[in-house]
């Protein structure tokens, strides 16, 4: 029986403009499998960000239900959603979200601060994940003093501060240069097979293909369909040919 | 499903850190932190010249020195006249909506900031205290020189019109008057200057940061300025 992380049944989310109403998910049913990559793709609009949102207790459904780990997500309580995001998930965001008064070491240590972690004991692992991310050396700058690649290290180092089972990335790569996009998507896929972390990523970067175990094709607000990882091999090939 | 490991409970955080974060965050915001503060300042200085300079010319009068304006100034009789008054509660309204308007914006323009922090695990109530000990210390901090400055000005403005009588009759505690006239005194105001700003400081900045805490993180995250 596979061990699933995440299940969403029915998920609806309605967004209200004015008297408009935006259907942005229209039931979006998946389950992801521990320790699984997933890319959630498809065109802006699609809906992928929202369904991001839902899944990492970011926002609430208009309608259905989000289970983690077992859990309804609708029936904790603030402190335990609270405790939910500091502990189970990290967060990767397209503009990395840093806080721009707190140092590279600082925006690490932060959510550790938030779980309660010694002093001591959270600086030296925030030392240790920013030397694992390759930045070692410009651990007390502020984010404005870091490129974007730089600065989407520092997010990912903050994503692992308190051990998080899954990872969630939302478009991790789409203000960074094709390179520095691919030098990233290695880092998280490393995450995923050296540390067994679930890695949820919503994204549109063709370069995300090819380390996905699987991927959810949203349009619409629903899931178009879903393909393996062997069924993408091939397409990666033809991607590549056109570029 | 497997695993079931029930979701603990997020943890209150000791005072110490929420004052520790709030001052590195003023700190490494100075010159934002310095503009929202003039605000408080300016609003503070104006409130407190008006006044204080009012009391001035209520002591002076009272004690029967005429002053150079007073011959202009028909409120000749005494106790503070209308004029004054709508003057005192002009500069007061200038004053709360000067600090509110700056602590709107201060905080509106954090609300990314406010939706990365709970996405990180803070509570909402994390979040709020931290703009209230960060506006109440600019609120205080801003209030304080404002009153000075609004003190200097007032009494800069009694030496012109009194010379050194001033520092004879100055208003500087609460009075009762023999005709009845009542003064709070130089000292009481400065005191009111800094409560008032702090307050305002705090309610311009802890509603927002209130109403930004309570928003789902994606919706935080979402608001542009």
């Amino acid at each position: 029986m596979p061990d699933i992380v995440v299940k969403t049944e029915d998920v609806v989310k309605e967004y209200r403009m004015g008297s408009n109403v935006l259907r942005a998910l229209d039931g979006i049913n998946i389950e992801i499998e521990r320790g699984e990559y997933i890319s959630l793709m498809g065109p802006s609009g699609s809906g992928k960000s929202t369904l991001f949102n839902m899944i990492g207790a970011l926002d609430r459904p208009t309608e259905g239900e989000v289970y983690i780990d077992g859990q309804n997500m609708s029936h904790l309580s603030q402190r335990q959603i609270a405790a939910f995001r500091c502990h189970r998930v990290g967060y990767i965001f397209q503009s990395y979200n840093l806080l721009n008064v707190r140092t590279a070491h600082g925006n690490v240590t932060l959510p550790m601060i938030f779980a309660g972690i010694p002093e001591k004991e959270r600086n030296e692992k925030a030392e240790k994940l920013l030397d694992m991310v390759g930045l070692g050396d410009r651990m007390y700058h502020l984010p404005d003093e870091l490129s974007g690649g730089q600065r989407q290290r520092v997010a990912i180092a903050r994503a692992l501060a308190n051990d998080p089972s899954i990872v969630l990335a939302d478009e991790p790569t789409a203000n960074l240069d094709t390179i520095t996009g691919r030098e990233i998507i290695d880092l998280i896929k490393k995450l995923n097979t050296g540390q067994g972390v679930t890695v949820i990523s919503a994204t549109h970067d063709l370069k995300m293909l090819d380390v996905s175990d699987r991927i959810v094709d949203i349009r619409d607000g629903l899931v178009e369909r879903i393909r393996n990882r062997d069924e993408i091999e091939i397409e990666v090939g033809e991607v590549g040919g056109h570029e | 499903m497997q695993q079931q490991t029930p979701i603990e409970e997020q943890i209150d955080l000791p005072f110490v850190e929420s004052l520790r974060i709030s001052f590195q965050s003023l700190k490494i915001r100075f010159g934002r932190s310095i503009i929202t503060t003039a605000g408080i300042t300016l609003g503070i200085a104006f409130l407190v010249s008006v006044w204080t300079n009012n009391e001035i010319e209520l002591a002076l009068q009272e004690s029967g020195r005429s002053s150079a304006i007073t011959n202009l100034d028909e409120a000749a009789e005494q106790g503070i006249s209308t004029k004054d008054i709508w003057l005192i509660i002009m500069s007061l309204i200038v004053c709360v909506v000067g600090i509110a308007n700056s602590m709107l914006m201060a905080v509106t323009e954090r609300f990314r900031e406010i939706g990365t922090m709970k996405c990180l695990g803070a509570l909402d109530g994390f979040v709020v205290r931290l703009f209230l000990l960060e506006s109440g210390f600019q609120g205080f901090a801003g209030a304080l020189i404002g009153a000075l400055i609004g003190l200097l000005g007032a009494v800069v403005l009694g030496l012109k019109n009194y010379g050194l009588d001033l520092f004879f009759y100055f208003p500087l505690l609460p009075a009762q008057h023999e005709n009845g006239a009542f003064q709070l005194g130089v000292l009481l105001i400065i005191l009111f200057g800094c409560i008032l700003g702090m307050i305002l400081a705090i309610i311009g900045s802890s509603f927002p940061a209130w109403r930004a805490a309570k928003l789902p993180p994606a919706e935080a995250m979402r608001t542009e300025v």
